[in-house]
């Protein structure tokens, strides 16, 4: 299972995201998950099982499969939630998954 | 003896190498298990190399660019682009840039820990390229390659800790909070951008905020640099072609290939460097910057991550389109200006505004409504584009190739050094960055006693409050903040 973070450049905000996906994984005592990030021009329907993105890139996105909008890419709580859900739709075992 | 002290030597003078070692202490200090250690560490040396070749590709494509342009019009032409200038730094300066860039960010972590500015700059990328630039500054001031590492590292420190800190005012109203702050060497531009939107900012009739506006949907391409820079590129190949002249291209350049056929894959030369060069950042950061995170979080209370421009993007997409378009425009009028004036001429660099315009957009918006985003975003542009050209005569020979760093600090800090070496040599620099820090410092303990009198203040008007009171609500005040 790969989740892959993606911005336009590939370097600052899908990097943090990407740190953040794993800090969350961690939290919640999920295994097993490859986390990556990448820019906007080198991923393709085949790069990642997920693709996280900004809603400000929500529109470039069409076509890379199953891909998860962050409304605001700072929001943790957010980010938890959607990661949790993202767990939960992909038959993930969620340790902590009922605990936030 | 000699002879071990020289391959010793010949070891530090390969960037590459220094990089790996700054990955290695990085990956140790993580506590990673052995093979995550010498992989990380590999990754690192290839992904520099990587950056070093992307060097080549691009430098290949704008030495033809240089010659049409200078056959055209006969100046100068520039087109700043970060990663394009940065690839050619690190070709000479790459050891020095690879250690300031090391030391700097410890400088920044001392500085949030000890003053009122928690900033933890967190943006690897445009910190690696500020420390380029910065090594090329004190590299041609003559510094000894320890001095520009050791004054390097304290500038580098004090500008990744400041930049954040002026842009700020604005972030928080932004974001609506303190939690985060915006680290890009933009940062100079967009604080203008702020400051413009709110000079201008009318009470009587406050201007509406851009995202009250129905923009029409498509512009979205302009989100993927390699698409963005191989259009922007090969519009600028070619109308610069044109004035050169088929002949002069085909007899001189092309070697006989078709003049637009030729430039046109140049643009797109240029393009897949940049590509590669970004490859090889990203390959090099990715061990570096999670081992910064961890530091500064355990050593800083209440840091303050600092992060890359698109996280402003989403508080305002409209903004984000007027702010590029209004950026780009004042690129244009400076070059106009400098078409007349018979300088060297800044081609307006399409990433550049894009991403710092953007940015200038969302804060002015903020600040001033739909008049703020367009004035301010402007103000940015008109800025980026004059910086670069007083830049140029301070970076020694790197200011006579093709290209050039694009953003609003880069311009701030070089033509600042840049300028007080001139003037007053290293002496100058060194009591200048000293001053600095001491600012810094005095500034910090002034805005604490003030916080302290303002929380004094509130707490006394409050009630009746015993100390103890007192002491529990400051730390709830902390806490909450964290």
């Amino acid at each position: 299972m790969k989740f892959l973070a993606v911005c336009s450049s590939g370097l600052g905000s899908s990097f943090m995201v990407h740190m953040n996906i794993e800090k969350v994984l961690k939290e919640l005592g999920v295994t097993g998950v490859d986390v990556d990030h990448a820019d906007l021009g080198s991923v393709g329907p085949d790069s990642a099982d997920v693709v996280f993105v900004g809603a400000d890139l929500a529109d470039s996105v069409g076509g890379l499969g199953d891909v998860v909008v962050l409304d605001s890419i700072i929001d943790k709580e957010e980010l938890r939630t959607k990661v949790r859900e993202t767990a939960v739709r992909k038959g993930i075992t969620v340790p902590a998954g009922d605990a936030s | 003896m000699d002879g071990v002290l020289s391959v010793l030597l010949d070891v530090f003078r390969q960037p590459a190498i220094i990089v790996a070692l700054i990955s290695l202490v990085g990956l140790l200090l993580q506590r990673k298990a052995f093979s995550d250690v010498l992989k990380g560490t590999v990754r690192t040396l290839v992904g520099f190399l990587v950056l070093a070749a992307g060097a080549g590709v691009v430098v290949g494509a704008l030495d033809p660019f240089g010659a049409m342009f200078q056959q055209a019009f006969d100046v100068q032409g520039v087109v700043p682009n970060n990663e394009a200038i940065v690839g050619q730094v690190l070709l000479d300066y790459g050891s020095a840039a690879a250690l300031i860039f090391f030391f700097g960010f410890i400088v920044n972590v001392l500085l949030a820990a000890t003053t009122t500015y928690k900033y933890i700059y967190l943006s690897g990328h445009v910190a690696f390229y500020m420390a380029a630039m910065i090594a090329v500054i004190l590299g041609v001031a003559g510094f000894p390659v320890w001095g520009v590492v050791l004054w390097g590292s304290l500038l580098q420190g004090l500008v990744t800790t400041l930049s954040p800190a002026i842009v700020q005012p604005f972030m928080r109203k932004v974001t609506g909070s303190d939690d985060v702050a915006l680290g890009h060497t933009g940062g100079a531009g967009i604080a203008l951008s702020g400051l413009v939107a709110t000079l201008t900012r009318s009470t009587k009739k406050p201007s509406r905020s851009t995202e009250d506006i129905t923009f029409p949907k498509g512009l979205g391409f302009l989100r993927d640099t390699t698409v963005i820079v191989a259009l922007s590129m090969a519009v600028i190949y070619v109308v610069v072609a044109l004035f050169a002249g088929s002949a002069y291209i085909e007899s001189e350049l092309s070697d006989g290939q078709n003049y637009i056929v030729y430039v046109v894959m140049q643009a797109a030369t240029f393009s897949a460097g940049v590509f590669i060069i970004l490859a090889g950042v990203r390959v090099v950061l990715a061990e570096i910057v999670p081992a910064f995170k961890g530091i500064s979080e355990r050593l800083v209370k209440n840091a303050i991550p600092a992060l890359d421009v698109p996280i402003t993007f989403t508080f305002a997409p409209n903004a984000v389109l007027i702010g590029f378009l209004a950026s780009f425009v004042g690129g244009i009028v400076g070059m106009s200006v400098m078409i007349f004036a018979g300088t060297a001429i800044i081609i307006p660099g399409v990433v550049a505004h894009f991403m710092t315009g953007a940015a200038s957009g969302v804060i002015g918006n903020a600040v001033g409504g739909r008049r703020g985003a367009v004035l301010g975003a402007f103000a940015n542009g008109v800025a980026i584009t004059f910086l670069p050209l007083f830049l140029l005569p301070v970076l020694g020979d790197i200011g006579l190739s093709n290209s050039t760093f694009s953003d609003a600090d880069y311009g701030v800090v070089g033509v600042l050094f840049g300028q007080i070496s001139l003037a007053g040599g290293q002496t100058a620099v060194i009591v200048s960055i000293l001053v600095s820090l001491v600012l810094v410092y005095v500034s910090s303990l002034v805005i604490r006693s003030r916080r302290n009198a303002a929380a004094a203040a509130a707490s006394a008007a409050g009630s009746a409050a015993t100390d103890g009171d007192v002491d529990a609500s400051r730390e709830d005040a902390t806490s909450s903040a964290r």
